[in-house]
């Protein structure tokens, strides 16, 4: 079971409390873009064993979005943190740095 | 104006708690910039409380203020006085970006009574939350997830907690605390 802490409203959310916003940090292609661009930005999706960031919504709480690091295979949580950025803050990389030396993820590392 | 009817006109259960669905309550849900000064100023002019810190809910008589999301409050108040109080809001807070909106019958609102630990083990049974009287307590708003709906918790005293969900699933939710509640059914998990 994954607990979240939603950093909204500061709640230690079950999973279930929770509903799943998919991939984080995807960069939006839009008109005038090319046909690779758009089908990565539709279609192309990180699938890793390990490190992974997402979105989640507290949906059944504040109702806010919000980013989460985590490890898939062993549903560690390195850290949540606020929706209104565009790439995983430095903390966040680092504590995964001191957990996961060598990780990455996409262009982050 | 026509007679107000809640969802389940009163209805209680008597088990390890009571459960009672509480009657007319008036709810306006008010939306906006935590830091705007207007915004603050009118909350207090309705409610008669400050508008509460992140999860929290202040309450002063029959009327309170509870803190529902990092932009959104729910004022309590008398049924009968919900209209006159969201047009308050609305007057005092012409020009500044808001929403605020009468939902007094949108919503149900239960009281649980009983004894703390028995309260506190109904509500346990059915919101993933954690509600050990070290981790939530009177003064804090909690909104989760009851079974299957959402609802938002809080503790009036150690004795009487308030459920609020929404009105179409009050039926459900008034089975769902009578059958935590069912008697024989105690776990005495929070039995100091």
């Amino acid at each position: 079971m994954l607990i979240l802490e939603c950093p909204c409203c500061g709640v230690l959310a079950d999973e279930t409390e929770l509903a799943p916003g998919g991939e984080a940090h995807l960069k939006r292609f839009g008109p005038g873009a090319s046909d690779d661009e758009f089908e990565g930005y539709l279609f192309m999706r990180e699938n890793p064993r390990g490190v992974h960031f997402e979105r989640w919504r507290h949906v059944n709480g504040c109702g806010k979005w919000f980013h989460a690091a985590r490890d898939t295979s062993t549903l560690e949580v390195f850290g949540t943190y606020p929706a209104q950025t565009t790439e995983p803050p430095r903390d966040i990389r680092d504590r995964i740095s001191a957990r996961r030396p060598g990780w990455t993820w996409r262009e982050f590392a | 104006m026509s007679e107000a009817v809640s969802a389940l006109n009163g209805q209680s259960f008597v088990g390890i708690v009571k459960i009672e669905e509480a009657g007319p309550q008036g709810m306006i849900t008010l939306r906006g910039d935590a830091g705007a000064a207007a915004l603050q100023k009118a909350a207090r002019d309705v409610a008669g409380v400050d508008m509460p810190g992140i999860r929290g809910i202040a309450a002063a008589g029959d009327r309170a203020i509870a803190w529902m999301s990092p932009d959104e409050w729910l004022i309590l108040l008398p049924h009968a006085q919900a209209h006159e109080g969201v047009a308050t809001l609305r007057t005092a807070l012409a020009g500044t970006h808001h929403l605020a909106e009468n939902v007094s019958d949108a919503r149900a609102l239960f009281r649980v009574t009983g004894e703390p630990a028995r309260l506190r083990e109904v509500l346990a049974k059915l919101a993933p939350a954690d509600l050990h009287p070290d981790r939530f307590g009177t003064g804090e708003m909690r909104r989760t997830r009851l079974a299957q709906v959402p609802a938002a918790i809080w503790l009036d005293s150690a004795g009487e907690a308030r459920v609020i969900c929404f009105r179409s699933v009050a039926s459900y939710v008034f089975d769902l605390l009578s059958v935590a509640a069912a008697p024989g059914s105690e776990v005495g998990f929070f039995d100091a």
